[in-house]
């Protein structure tokens, strides 16, 4: 266990679900998520934020859950890709979208994609700009998702197989 | 990584004084640079005293009409809020033009301005770097130079600041507040971070112990518009190559009001007065902005590998003064 010092209980609600875990303070929310509740869906890519590929929800937000220290996220609400579609009966639309587009070859990096889809469509419905929304459009309204977007919203999520014509359209299905 | 103890403060005092009562303590905001440094092995604090549960995460006007920003408002809700994209274009656009959409949602307004420089050299505990380590040397300037500084470098670093928040903040005469073990002072923006010169390792003005609590902006005035325009390697996720803040204020048809600068042409946001000294009362022409932002870049040392920048910075100043002018004279917003 180490010294106490350097560990804290702490309690996250992942997926839905509460998870109490003594953690060392070191241990970032990505590898929590896939050593301590093998939840392998977010993916270690750079592990710098570099990548995107451990994309996840904390309280609704898309973050890099590689650079989170867990233990800084006491009381936080979780959400992986494995439980982006709530009950998991059906896959959420962003996961059909990317089935059905083909958005992928090797996979790696999908989970981040559609976690961050996710985060994308919740910012836009909530009036973000990015740097590509015109400087007059109306603070407060939702911003409506054209491809170029959507290829600057999703620009932290890097496909080395180049999938990002088709992980563009996967999301413009879902929009439309 | 080394093991470190970790405190969550409930106010900037329980703060302040965690960080007093121990050695080795660093501030934790969203950790997007510090928690990359700590896996690099370029920080290694023995504490961390988390801050981003300070109740310092909101934009509110102050009467008079200066707007105070909370030191823990993440980046992304600050390049959304009504009054910062209506008062202060450039600072939501040059936010909204650094980093990803995952890590604007975790990075803070006082960490932004905090971070450290991403010269590969002070990344890699196994090159020279005078930043890092005190006498050390400079591996970047022989070596691979292309991102580095142009202006105010010296022969111990050439780094620059990464920040494009912070070079808004600095054209719009912004002021950062912090508390500290002596008291609560504030420092203007355009004077927060250093020129590198003998002691590279210090960033910032700021003292041991000091907390950023704050970044406060003064009234924006009727008629004043402002953009930022940054160059880089790819459309999206990059950091800058060189970018440019641009306040201005037209009066009577010439220019009432001037504030300009430069990002990633130096160890801090270069505040461009030489410039702005020229352009104060010259009529908005073409010819006048390239003028003053050659004055301003009379003064750039390029290395081997950069000179590029200078020109690239002063096509951008010039294009951005030419906008902003345009818009103003139509009445179009900015």
């Amino acid at each position: 266990m180490g010294n106490l010092q350097h560990h804290s209980p702490t309690t996250l609600r992942v997926n839905g679900k509460p998870r109490t875990l003594t953690v060392d303070h070191r241990r970032v929310l990505l590898d929590l998520l896939r050593e301590d509740l093998d939840l392998t869906g977010a993916k270690k890519g750079c592990d710098h934020g570099q990548c995107g590929a451990c994309t996840v929800l904390v309280d609704g937000r898309r973050v890099n859950s590689c650079l989170l220290f867990a233990v800084a996220l006491d009381g936080c609400e979780v959400t992986t890709v494995e439980g982006l579609s709530g009950d998991g009966e059906e896959p959420h639309p962003l996961q059909r979208a990317f089935l059905e587009r083909d958005a992928f070859q090797c996979g790696y990096c999908t989970p981040g994609q559609i976690c961050s889809a996710a985060g994308v469509l919740a910012e836009a419905a909530a009036g973000h700009p990015s740097h590509v929304t015109a400087p007059a459009a109306p603070s407060g309204e939702p911003v409506p998702l054209d491809r170029e977007e959507i290829r600057e919203r999703l620009s932290g999520n890097l496909c080395r197989c180049g999938a990002y014509p088709r992980i563009a359209e996967a999301v413009e299905d879902v929009i439309s | 990584m080394k093991e470190f103890a970790y405190v969550r403060a409930g106010s900037v005092e329980e703060a302040t004084s965690a960080y007093a009562s121990r050695t080795g303590a660093r501030y934790l905001g969203g950790g997007t640079n510090l928690v990359d440094l700590m896996k690099l092995g370029v920080e290694a604090p023995a504490a961390l005293i988390d801050v981003t549960r300070l109740p310092l995460d909101s934009v509110e006007e102050l009467p008079g009409g200066a707007l105070r920003i909370g030191a823990m408002v993440r980046n992304s809700d600050l390049a959304a809020h009504p009054l910062v994209r209506h008062r202060y274009p450039a600072l939501s656009q040059a936010v909204l033009a650094g980093a990803s959409g995952q890590l604007r949602n975790a990075a803070t307004t006082g960490g932004n301005l905090l971070q450290r420089t991403r010269c590969p050299y002070f990344q890699d505990l196994s090159k020279p770097c005078n930043k890092r380590e005190p006498g050390s040397g400079c591996g970047a300037r022989d070596g691979v130079h292309r991102d580095h500084a142009v202006l105010g470098h010296s022969a111990h670093c050439i780094a620059t600041h990464p920040s494009d928040m912070a070079v808004a903040l600095t054209a719009l005469d912004g002021r950062v507040e912090l508390v500290g073990p002596e008291g609560a002072r504030s420092v203007a923006a355009a004077d927060f971070h250093r020129l590198p010169g003998d002691r590279p390792e210090q960033d910032t003005e700021i003292r041991p112990g000091e907390l950023v609590t704050g970044v406060v902006l003064p009234a924006a005035t009727a008629g004043l518009s402002s953009a930022y325009r940054k160059a880089r390697d790819r459309a999206s996720y990059a950091f800058a190559l060189a970018s440019v803040a641009v306040v201005l204020r037209l009066e009577d048809g010439v220019i009432g009001h001037a504030g300009l600068a430069f990002g990633a042409l130096a160890h801090r946001p270069w505040r461009a007065r030489r410039a702005e000294e020229a352009l104060l009362g010259a009529a908005p022409t073409r010819a006048a902005f390239e003028h003053a932002v050659d004055l301003e870049l009379a003064a750039a040392q390029p290395l081997r590998d950069n000179a590029y920048k200078v020109p690239l910075a002063r096509n951008l100043a010039v294009d951005v003064l030419s906008r902003l002018t345009d818009a103003a004279l139509t009445g179009r917003a900015s």
